[in-house]
């Protein structure tokens, strides 16, 4: 085997792929043989690191030391500073914003300090093409600990006891679940990965299928022994092609070595999995749709009863976990439930990703143990908010979830306590919201997606949701009436109460939340025609504050439709008859004179 | 019938001889049917019906609820511009409006030379990197509206 002094890691997950990671990474193949250290260094492209804010990653080890923003043309330095010389190079190094000196080792980045990773154990850490790399850390060992030592019940009751809920939005014990299909009478049964991340600014399970593809193979292995099926499908999305091909690798690598097949470890055990490419439907990621589109047939939910775990997919008994979950699995088998219950609150056991996104500072995926605060995600984890703007509200659980102001982030958040503040966990989706968004406006973003995603079956979502829509573009567009808030509150009860699934019973949360906490921002765009946040752009009168002008010009050459006239050196006028309000103007005054 | 006709509709047919008999079978067709035709016309539609023995109803069915099939032919260059929640609040409605005036059609719609055509899409997952446009498999994030004529002209003189 060889043997390696240095491997430099280069993160090949989306982000960075488009940062152009693949060039780096050809850089360093180059450079290394052209310095003759081709056999001395290794170069291991892996999954996502997390930090997508800062790609191109690169990472050194045995050092640890972590590049960032790295281009083809500061490989050399890296070559011959670091791999030759043995000395880091700073220009490169992390830098902290709160700090002035730069941080050199990965362990040492705040981002990564407060971060309990189980879900992304490998991801950044691994090749995940190569299953070489997986067996090495301990891959596959939680199959096999299965397979030579345990019941399919003592797998069930292990994972039951674990606490482990569904970490695709639902937040049902997984153990219950497996034991429901256990327990299910059927000649054939299945395992599904629900791997159709639709939920907007959710991203940990496409990173765990780019970094890590193999645990959730294994997981579902593993779920199959348990429940007794020898079939697996993973259901994931086209919009990912990376995860898939990885995905393609994976399973074909897997089946070589005999973790897939026929009678693996020579246990009697025989499992295969195929994967069903999802088509671009949101309403696909609720469990009875996402069936109907693995049979391939529109993706519409049915009535439940009868469950799945019952009669699922072909009418078998059918288990549906979500990536995240399958992920936790495997450490779950090998640590214990004693290890696994010691993370987290009473009543959520274990880590979540979430996913960091909008107005914030490190944007990436985390991980952190169930109950950490949401100020201590935001501010120690993700850096803060950029520009000195202030923290105004999180959207979690995407569509179906809501917004959460500002005097909740010291709430420790678990499935529970995101419940009863009217929002949810979903999937994860974190989006950090500062004073230039508009509640209003983000209220009407969820309803334009989830109008456009009903799948048409139940009429008060079908129906209902157009109209909430219609009515949250009327105020939006300065065309709010009195009893608008009441009509909104009464439609998304009549949506929650009569709709089958999931879509058409969350669909509502956005504005309910928005209601609750942001009442006041509704009353201002329909009472007093006015968008505080200056966003609704039929609602804004643009304006030049004479005693701020300090008559440039600069507002005048810009505007497109020559609106602003003056005399250079004393004020300009904006006319508001002729202004088409694109803000163009604001964008380009230095004094900040331009109000709306 | 052109040669390339024929090509297409050989690979066609073997995609639909793999799949037939197959659960779930329609889906996986219709996916390789849109790689091999670049969208889904009617007559292609047909014979997958008659192919797969399923009604033809079903066929279109399948085919207008998922949103990434296309029964209107699409230009060489599908340019994406992500709506997810991180591009929105990042300002994504700025670089629709940019790439639309730049090339002159709206959304949904393709350059009359057939080179380009500009949809929104659901999140790729690319939050980290908002707000974010693809051109067919190439991916461009922390974008302003001012970086679009500059992307849009590689493509252009390809």
């Amino acid at each position: 085997m060889a043997f390696y002094r240095s491997h430099v890691l280069v993160c090949g997950g989306t982000g960075c792929t488009s940062s152009g990671c693949q060039k780096v990474q050809e850089a360093l193949a180059t450079s290394l043989k052209r310095e003759g250290l081709d056999k001395e260094v290794a170069v291991v492209q892996t999954g996502c690191f997390g930090f997508c804010r800062l790609g191109p990653i690169v990472i050194v080890y045995p050092e640890g030391a972590f590049y960032t923003q790295v281009k083809p043309e500061d490989v050399p330095d890296i070559v011959t500073e670091h791999l030759i010389k043995g000395k880091l190079v700073e220009r490169l190094l992390f830098k902290e914003e709160m700090h002035e000196k730069p941080v050199s080792l990965y362990g040492d980045i705040d981002f990564y300090k407060k971060q309990h990773r189980i879900a992304l154990r490998n991801c950044g850490a691994i090749n995940p093409e190569k299953i070489g790399e997986y067996f090495a850390v301990d891959g596959y060992q939680a199959l096999a600990k299965v397979l030579h030592t345990m019941t399919p019940q003592e797998v069930i009751d292990t994972i039951k006891a674990s606490g482990l809920r569904g970490r695709g939005g639902g937040g049902f014990l997984t153990g219950a679940k497996w034991e429901f299909a256990a327990r299910a009478v059927g000649d054939k049964k299945y395992v599904v990965c629900n791997a159709d991340e639709g939920d907007p600014g959710a991203f940990m399970d496409r990173s765990v299928l780019e970094g890590d593809p193999h645990t959730v193979l294994e997981a579902m292995a593993i779920a199959g022994y348990a429940i007794g099926a020898s079939q697996g499908y993973i259901y994931v999305r086209a919009e990912y092609p990376i995860a898939v091909e990885r995905l393609r690798t994976a399973i074909a690598q897997a089946r070589e070595e005999g973790m897939l097949g026929e009678n693996i470890f020579n246990k009697g055990f025989s499992f295969d999995i195929e994967l069903r490419l999802g088509s671009g439907a949101f309403v696909c990621g609720e469990e009875t749709a996402l069936l109907a589109s693995v049979e391939g047939k529109r993706g519409m939910p049915r009535p439940r009863p009868p469950f799945p775990a019952v009669k699922g997919l072909l009418g078998c008994p059918t288990i549906i976990n979500n990536v995240e979950t399958l992920a936790n699995i495997p450490p779950i088998i090998l640590k214990g439930v004693e290890w696994f219950t010691s993370i987290g609150t009473e009543r959520s056991k274990g880590t979540k990703v979430f996913a960091l996104a909008g107005k914030i500072n490190n944007t990436g995926l985390v991980e952190v143990p169930m109950g950490t605060t949401l100020r201590e995600i935001i501010y120690d984890i993700g850096g803060g908010l950029p520009g000195g703007k202030t923290f105004k509200a999180a959207q979690t659980g995407g569509p179906s979830g809501g917004c959460i102001p500002v005097q909740y982030l010291d709430i420790p958040i678990d499935y529970d306590s995101l419940a009863e503040i009217g929002s949810m966990m979903g999937s994860g989706g974190l989006i950090v919201m500062d004073e230039t968004s508009c509640m209003v406006d983000i209220a009407k973003f969820f309803l334009e997606f989830t109008q456009d995603e009903s799948c048409g079956k139940c009429t008060p979502c079908r129906e209902g949701t157009r109209q909430m829509l219609e009515i949250l573009k009327r105020i939006t567009g300065g065309q709010g009436k009195p009893g608008d808030i009441e009509l909104l509150e009464d439609l998304a009860e009549t949506i929650k109460a009569a709709s089958l699934c999931g879509l058409g019973q969350t669909a509502p949360n956005p504005v309910l939340s928005t209601l609750r906490y942001f009442r006041e921002e509704y009353e201002a765009h329909i009472n007093e025609k006015r968008c505080p946040a200056g966003v609704c752009q039929a609602l804004l009168n643009y304006r030049i504050e004479p005693e701020k002008c300090k008559g440039c010009g600069l507002c005048a050459k810009e505007c497109p439709v020559g609106a602003i006239t003056g005399e250079r050196k004393s004020p300009f006028v904006l006319d508001a008859g002729k202004c088409i309000k694109c803000g163009a103007c604001v964008a380009k005054c230095p004094f900040k004179a331009i109000s709306r | 019938m052109s040669e390339r006709d024929e090509i297409r509709r050989k690979e066609l047919d073997e995609v639909i001889e793999h799949y037939r008999g197959q659960e779930g079978g329609l889906i996986p067709v219709l996916q390789k049917a849109q790689e091999i035709y670049g969208y889904l016309p009617e007559v292609v539609q047909e014979r997958i019906a008659r192919g797969l023995n399923v009604p033809l109803s079903d066929v279109y069915g399948v085919a207008t609820f998922y949103s990434l099939f296309s029964l209107k032919p699409v230009g060489d260059y599908k340019i994406g511009i992500c709506m997810g929640t991180a591009c929105y609040v990042k300002g994504a409605a700025d670089i629709v409006d940019r790439v639309g005036s730049e090339l002159g059609i709206k959304v949904n719609e393709t350059t009359a030379d057939g080179r380009f055509t500009l949809e929104v899409t659901r999140c790729i997952g690319a939050c980290g990197l908002a707000p974010v446009l693809t051109v067919n498999k190439d991916v461009y994030g922390r974008l302003i509206p001012d970086e679009i004529p500059g992307i849009l002209s590689k493509y252009k003189d390809m």
